[in-house]
């Protein structure tokens, strides 16, 4: 076995998964709190990398950048939050709530038509071309630390770990918080959670903004380790986001920080060591297998269904 | 009461009005059997009609149309239509039927596609006749509808739709990375789908040596397999099948206490709706003569989702017709000669709809801010009402003098957009006289962005018009134009 090859492959997929896993926790306390498929979760990601983008251009470009570079990603990074952050907010007000008691294939559509509508939106003002975060001009590509022979770029540690650092952070506050608190009596019962004084609209609309905007720092994240965005890349990373999500256990956070993980690594390692044209196929295969072993994902619990 | 009658019944209910098992929507129809305007009694005429009316209404005026089309592109829109017509129909026996979110149903419709090119073209050098093609491809896709239907045994409602998305996703995979593919015990590899250069050689169908040659052969053979796929759906929806789809529907539990074999109705469901798909696959297959990749996609199930949910769900003709409306309005915008004529045509339409009387003073005021905006412009900022106008049509001939044209309209647009859509959920939020003022500012910047931006790239901008008309009508009528409305039971 090739150790270098190994060590890259773990590189990769872990900066990958960590993504992942930042798009698979807004997928799974929508889900907890809601039980709704957010599809439109993919197309904030995208709307995050592309605000990311923006910023990046406004203040001078990745060649000639007007503040110095660890400013840079932090501003970007933080405005990719609170855009994508009220996008949430903004598709919650008007695309669910109204479907709140609807049936459930209503919000479902309704997230497909968002998601429609936010991709071509970004198609006609942006066009279709690739954008690029030009990284590699913005930091050095040989700097980082050198791990078994191989060099693990400062961008993918800073990736690794400023999103290992806010799926920790959403632990904290979904676990110590009185938010999360609150977050946590929304998601077992609804109804009676508002008996006891809880505003869930106030919840519901907080889980919506810390999931998007943990969605949109993953679109920057994204920008950053590969460099190219587009108007069509919501989808691939909201579907794997998304099989995170749901083989973690959708509903459970830290299945989705597993799943991504999970997810990050099988695609890197059957990128590598299988096919890198059917490493999708393979992804998702894991993922019917995982459904139909255990429906409710692997940290899921099983819920009896009462009459 | 002395002489010992029962008490006071109500009059029995007629045919037409008694409530049958499994439709609870009966009980929400409740308002339109009270009401008694001429809605209510064309709708009731309509729905004491024999099928093969319905049917000979429907389709008998369209089986004209080639001898009115004269153009090809329009023929051929014509047999895409109809095509989608019966695709979003054999959509609606798992979603509006039997209540399963099926995500996957267009790899059916490809699949059909595909195979019918294995069977009848030059890539495996089969040239089988549609007599014997096409039941096959009908039978091989109503078994990977059973198959792809089979995890519906353990896994229910979201989950279902995720499996079956991904079996989309994984489809599309397929057709674009199959063309290499190696088989054990033979030598080098299978070239199934030739990737994303799809495979252009399919034969024309002929049945028992009847070649098919012309659009208007394969607009005729699309509409009497529309007639036969709504005839049987139609029969079999009003059948025991139907019933027990409708209860599987309204409560999978429920159904199973009554000893409805539950799985077996999903899979039967899952089925059907493939085979409808596999065979209107293959007259697309035969009739474009090529199968390409993207005709398969994420786009195309949307479209469909939006023909079954604009019809409303479970009305089969209501589907029918919201594929109709949608397609040929979504080929209208395609092109820039009409994406206009179609844009202000639809806007009018909601104006009128919505406000009635008031609309008339709404489009006055827009069209008088509009000369007051330019006089104003061509006061301060010379450079706003010099530029170009994009559109190709006499509407667009109407509003140019009225509506600000910027030069350097590409440092504006995404300022200009943005702030439509902040503009339009902001209109929701206002209520009463407000909302009406506030109106007339939010139209002109609509007629602004789409003059201005969106008529360039109109084939862009019909998917921007379907994602906000989904959302749009599922806010104000979820269950659809045509679908009735439901009551939930507790």
């Amino acid at each position: 076995m090739d150790w270098t090859t190994f060590i890259q492959l773990t590189v990769n997929g872990l900066t990958l998964g960590s993504v992942y896993a930042l798009i698979a926790l807004g997928y799974s306390m929508v889900y907890g709190i809601l039980k709704l498929l957010n599809f439109a979760h993919g197309e904030v990601f995208m709307v995050g990398a592309f605000i990311g983008w923006g910023v990046l251009n406004l203040l001078g470009g990745a060649v000639d950048p007007r503040v110095p570079v660890w400013l840079l990603i932090t501003l970007m990074t933080a405005a990719a939050m609170l855009g994508a952050g009220l996008l949430g907010v903004v598709i919650e007000r008007f695309a669910y709530r109204p479907l709140r008691n609807a049936p459930r294939i209503a919000p479902l559509i309704s997230a497909l038509g968002v998601s429609f509508f936010l991709q071509n939106s970004v198609l006609i003002l942006y066009g279709a071309n690739f954008k690029t975060y030009d990284t590699f001009t913005l930091v050095d590509p040989f700097s980082g630390i050198q791990l078994g022979g191989v060099n693990v770029w400062i961008i993918r540690i800073v990736v690794f770990v400023s999103a290992i650092a806010m799926m920790l952070g959403l632990f904290a506050l979904v676990r110590y918080s009185r938010l999360g608190k609150a977050m946590r009596a929304t998601s077992f019962d609804r109804e009676a959670a508002s008996m006891m004084g809880i505003d869930v609209d106030k919840v519901i609309v907080k889980t919506f903004f810390i999931g998007s905007a943990l969605a949109g720092a993953a679109g920057v994240l994204v920008g950053l380790v590969f460099g190219q965005i587009n108007h069509f890349m919501g989808f691939n990373y909201g579907l794997k986001g998304f099989t995170a999500a749901v083989i973690g256990g959708i509903g459970s956070i830290p299945g989705a920080m597993f799943g991504g993980l999970f997810i990050g690594l099988a695609e890197a390692y059957s990128a590598g060591y299988i096919s890198s044209v059917f490493q999708d196929l393979i992804v998702f295969s894991l993922l019917v297998v995982v459904l139909l072993v255990r429906p409710s994902g692997l940290f899921g619990r099983a819920t009896i269904q009462k009459v | 009461m002395a002489d010992g009658d029962p008490v006071d019944l109500p009059a029995p209910p007629d045919a037409q009005n008694r409530p049958r098992i499994g439709v609870d929507e009966w009980v929400g129809q409740v308002e339109d059997r009270r009401e008694h305007g001429p809605r209510v009694r064309l709708v009731n005429a309509w729905n004491e009609l024999h099928l093969a009316a319905k049917l000979a209404i429907f389709v008998g005026p369209a089986a004209f149309l080639p001898f009115v089309v004269s153009s090809d592109y329009w023929m051929q829109v014509a047999v895409i239509t109809a095509l989608y017509a019966v695709l979003a129909v054999g959509l609606n026996v798992a979603v509006g039927f039997a209540g399963l979110l099926d995500l996957g149903y267009v790899a059916f419709f490809g699949f059909g596609a595909y195979a019918y090119t294995w069977l009848a073209s030059e890539h495996f050098d089969l040239h089988w006749d549609a007599t014997y093609a096409i039941p096959t491809v009908v039978v091989a896709s109503a078994a990977l509808g059973f198959i792809v239907g089979l995890p519906s045994r353990r896994l229910v409602g979201d989950y279902l739709a995720i499996v079956t998305l991904f079996f989309l996703f994984i489809f599309n995979t397929l057709l674009l990375n199959a063309d290499r593919i190696n088989i054990p015990f033979k030598e080098g590899s299978i070239n199934f789908t030739r990737g994303p250069n799809g495979i252009s050689t399919v034969d024309p169908m002929s049945f028992f040596g009847l070649e098919l040659r012309t659009l208007d052969h394969y607009f005729w053979l699309s509409l009497v397999t529309f007639a036969v796929v709504v005839g049987a759906l139609y029969l079999l929806n009003e059948s025991r099948t139907g019933r027990a789809w409708r209860a599987l529907r309204e409560d999978p539990l429920a159904a199973e206490l009554m000893s409805m074999p539950v799985n077996r109705l999903k899979l039967l469901a899952f089925s059907i709706g493939a085979a409808a798909a596999g065979l209107t696959g293959s007259i697309f297959a035969a009739q474009n003569g090529s199968v390409f990749p993207v005709d398969f996609d994420l786009t195309l199930l949307i479209s469909l989702y939006a023909f079954v949910i604009l019809g409303g769900a479970g009305s089969i003709l209501g589907v029918a017709i919201g594929a109709v409306t949608i397609n040929v309005a979504l080929e209208l915008l395609r092109t820039p000669e009409n994406a206009s004529f179609v844009f202000y045509f639809l806007l009018l339409v909601a104006i009128v709809a919505i406000l009635r009387r008031r609309a008339a003073a709404v489009l006055a005021g827009i069209v008088v801010l509009g000369f007051l905006l330019r006089l104003a412009a061509e006061g301060v900022k010379p450079s706003w009402t010099t530029g170009e106008d994009r559109g190709l049509t006499w509407v667009d001939r109407l509003v140019e003098d009225w509506v600000l044209l910027p030069t350097d309209i590409a440092r504006i647009d995404d300022v200009a957009y943005i702030g439509l859509i902040a503009a339009v959920l902001a209109l929701l939020q206002l209520r009463g006289f407000v909302r009406l003022a506030a109106l007339v500012p939010v139209l002109y910047l609509a007629v602004f962005v789409w003059q201005n931006v969106l008529v360039i790239q109109p084939s862009v901008a019909r998917y921007i018009m379907l994602g906000a008309m989904l959302v749009a009508l599922m806010a104000a009528r979820p269950q659809g134009l045509f679908g009735t409305p439901r009551v939930e039971i507790v």
